[in-house]
């Protein structure tokens, strides 16, 4: 028979894989752990290398509501968005997201001021709630990110969460409790392969394990500048496939919060006819962002409305099919 | 493969003869290479030499038009397979599939609400642009359907009928629409082909696998068909994407002729929201054509957003003409903002300036299409360039105050600027989100 017609890329790496959750075995409470990464082939190219893991969806939590959602959002989660616990039931009980993404937005001085006790207290309230790992995120500013995202880490210690963001700037304090506390971290560089590879060598030099380290290119939504982290994931993941350790972290993409802070998902139907029904358009906006970053390479979403995460489950279940 | 000027210049004389209108025969293999100059400058190539060129100069994926005039569609002729590489030549055409059972009543509401799916984002209008048509009917009505899209539409057409008669009659309505012609089953691959070929059309066929286009197009090829569209069949997602990626790179990378065609994909799951993810997927991963069955804005504005946004040239960033634009009925009084001419930034403030409802005039600096930070890291949106930028559009005779609103990400410069202008210098939002606000309570006033 004649050779089959085809062209297979020969790689010879392979990505990291992460481990997000411990069970009891492991030193965790957590009923339900999760793999991701160690891929050996670009996305879904199933002929091409093993894909041994799908990826999955962190429902986006905050502690406190965020004051300028529009309707689509306010609509669907208007029961649950002023009570975290019950909201992080709803996304994974009703909208199927496979974990949460807690957002300590509270801590910030300007927006609650919240404590760190606060914090602790609402990480770990979930992680009883739910038998899932999850996913941390402070409030973004530095000083108090490095006060508080320590104490949540060592009130969940053991549970192999995923805590980030830590930046070339400001890396070395949450590091260094992630490492103590047997958490993974997310590693955040401005849309640019170098840095992106430079801090994973910075928090690797610190004693963190590469494989407990994830990349956020930091994305922009469908319609703002996607195309730059789509290249730049494309770009990483080519290098790491061909062999530099350095970048062959998963990639974590914050599609919830950059695709709701799209005009096109915001902007009401009177203002906008032209472009249809106000909710599915804000949906959609979502979907498609996060769609885009998967075939990027993708290996956890951020994603915040139940609708939208339900609709890329499913297409992530057709994309593993094979 | 594209041959370098270096390559070029080993198949030339070498004799420096000058007749080509070059001082030497190495400059004008660089300018060949560039396709800047035709080989037939030089008399002394032979007709040997004369072929490599031309073999090499042919493209790895064929270039197919559809349609004629200003809704021409161009697909194919790619050149890498990532946009990092270079960029992505000609955007996925999106089209509508349409069964001609649907009746006319139905068929005119669709075509009506397809020729309401055009959009402009960042100063580019975003278009669908094919419409296929499908027999599921006899002949005749197929035939009242073709001519019924023929008249209500200037979309480029795909004409897919189910058999040999219903293709020449449908030609006959419009073949100098110049449409694609789809064979629906391989038994009517030769009677199509001969159709296409006669009256130079292109032709849309589906195949199981790479090893079957590549056969059967050589076949075609072989009988004059020049202009080829691949169907890759619905299987799982993953295998489509697989034999997506195949046909690019085996043309690519290997200089396969024989599948060396535009590549099509058509969405038939009925589940819409679906629908959508797998035409995301198909327009980032190679497909040359996506026909879809759904025809809602909120669906079709994502998809024509991705679209413009993975074939954005990523070394020439999209750009504003520089000047000072008002927004809404900006007068002498209202207040003025500066901003760069990278397109996504000029345009994310001008739409936050219009839904703030105050009247502005919004300068746009030259800065290479870079943003805000990167240019005044590289030093394009300096004091210097603003101040010029505002001399030279005049804008002290467009507005009676001195009060200018820079970007807060550069409020550094603030006083650096006050001095260069003269203007008084006020420190807007970070971010473009924040300007409603901000302008809703301006601080000079
Ligand atoms: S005409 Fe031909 S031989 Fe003479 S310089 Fe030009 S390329 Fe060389």
């Amino acid at each position: 028979m004649a050779e089959e017609l085809k062209y297979v890329e020969k790689w010879n790496s392979k990505i990291n894989e992460l481990k997000l959750g411990a069970a009891k075995a492991d030193g965790g409470t957590r009923g339900k752990v999760f793999k991701v990464g160690n891929q050996a082939s670009l996305p879904y190219l199933f002929k091409e290398g093993d894909i041994p893991f799908a990826p999955i969806i962190a429902a986006e939590v905050y502690d406190v509501p965020e004051d300028d959602w529009p309707q689509a959002l306010t609509e669907d989660l208007k029961d649950v968005f002023r009570h975290p616990l019950d909201w992080a039931v709803k996304m994974v009980e009703e909208a199927g997201a496979d974990l949460v993404c807690l957002k300590l937005q509270g801590i910030h001085p300007d927006l609650g001021g919240k404590s760190a006790k606060d914090a602790q207290g609402l990480a770990v309230a979930l992680l009883k709630k739910l038998n899932t790992p999850m996913v941390v995120l402070g409030c973004g500013q530095a000083d108090t990110d490095n006060e508080v995202l320590p104490l949540v880490s060592e009130a969940t210690k053991g549970e192999r969460l995923l805590f980030g963001d830590v930046v070339q700037e400001n890396y070395k304090t949450l590091t260094a409790a992630c490492i103590a506390d047997g958490h993974n971290i997310i590693a955040e560089s401005p849309i640019d392969v170098n840095i992106a590879k430079q801090l994973n060598i910075l928090v690797s030099d610190l004693g963190m394990p590469q494989d407990r380290i994830i990349i956020n290119p930091t994305i922009g939504a469908l319609g703002y500048g996607i195309e730059y982290a789509y290249s730049i994931m494309e770009r990483a993941r080519n290098a790491a496939l061909s062999g530099d350790r350095m970048l062959a972290m998963p990639f974590i993409c914050f599609a919830g919060q950059e695709a709701w802070s799209a005009k096109e998902a915001r902007v009401i139907e009177a203002e906008a006819p032209q472009w249809g029904n106000a909710r599915q358009r804000g949906i959609m906006w979502e979907v498609v962002t996060a769609m885009a970053m998967l075939h990027a390479g993708a290996d956890i979403l951020t994603m915040r409305h139940p609708e939208a995460i339900r609709i890329v489950k499913a297409a992530i279940a057709d994309l593993m099919r094979h | 493969m594209a041959l370098s000027g270096l390559d070029i210049y080993k198949l030339l004389p070498k004799t420096n003869c000058k007749k080509c209108g070059f001082q030497t025969c190495l400059a004008f293999a660089m300018q060949l290479a560039k396709k800047a100059v035709l080989i037939d400058k030089c008399p002394f190539v032979s007709d040997d030499v004369r072929a490599t060129l031309e073999e090499a100069s042919l493209a790895a994926i064929r270039l197919v038009q559809i349609g004629t005039g200003e809704n021409k569609v161009s697909t194919g002729n790619e050149t890498v397979m990532f946009r990092h590489e270079e960029k992505f030549h000609h955007p996925t055409a999106i089209g509508f599939l349409l069964d001609d059972d649907m009746g006319s009543d139905k068929l005119s509401i669709a075509l009506d609400e397809i020729s309401k799916l055009n959009f402009e984002r960042v100063g580019q209008a975003i278009n669908v642009n094919l419409i296929a048509l499908r027999q599921r009917s006899g002949d005749d009505g197929f035939l009242k359907a073709v001519s019924e899209v023929k008249r209500s539409s200037t979309l480029g057409l795909v004409l897919m009928p189910a058999t040999a008669e219903a293709l020449k009659g449908a030609l006959e309505i419009c073949a100098e629409a110049r449409p694609l012609v789809y064979c629906p089953k391989p038994a009517l691959l030769d009677g199509f082909a001969a159709v296409c070929f006669r009256m130079r059309l292109p032709l849309a066929f589906r195949a199981k696998d790479m090893g079957e286009f590549s056969a059967q197009v050589k076949r075609l090829t072989q009988q004059g068909l020049t202009d080829i569209v691949l169907d890759i069949a619905e299987y799982p997602v993953s295998e489509r994407l697989w034999q997506l990626t195949q046909a690019r790179r085996l043309a690519i990378k290997k200089s396969e002729r024989s599948v060396g065609f535009p590549t099509m994909a058509i969405v038939e799951t009925e589940d819409t929201s679906q629908a959508v993810c797998q035409a995301a997927g198909f327009i980032a991963k190679y497909a040359g054509i996506v026909l879809l069955k759904f025809r809602r804005p909120e669906h079709i504005l994502p998809l024509l957003t991705l679209r413009q946004n993975i074939f954005t040239d990523p070394q020439k960033p999209l750009q504003v003409e520089p000047n000072v634009y008002p927004v809404g009925a900006a007068g002498a009084g209202s207040p003025v903002l500066v901003t760069t001419n990278f397109s996504l930034t000029y345009y994310t403030v001008l739409g936050e300036i219009e839904a703030s409802r105050v009247p502005s005039h919004l300068i746009c600096v030259d800065t290479e299409g870079m943003s805000v930070l990167t240019a005044w890291a590289a030093e394009k949106f300096t004091p210097d360039h603003i101040t010029d930028t505002m001399t030279r559009f005049k804008l002290g005779d467009i507005v009676r105050h001195k009060n200018l609103i820079i970007p807060g990400y550069v409020a550094m410069m603030s006083g650096d600027l006050e001095e260069k202008s003269g203007w008084r210098i006020y420190v807007g939002p970070r971010e473009a989100s924040g300007l409603p606000a901000y302008l809703k309570n301006l601080p000079h006033e």
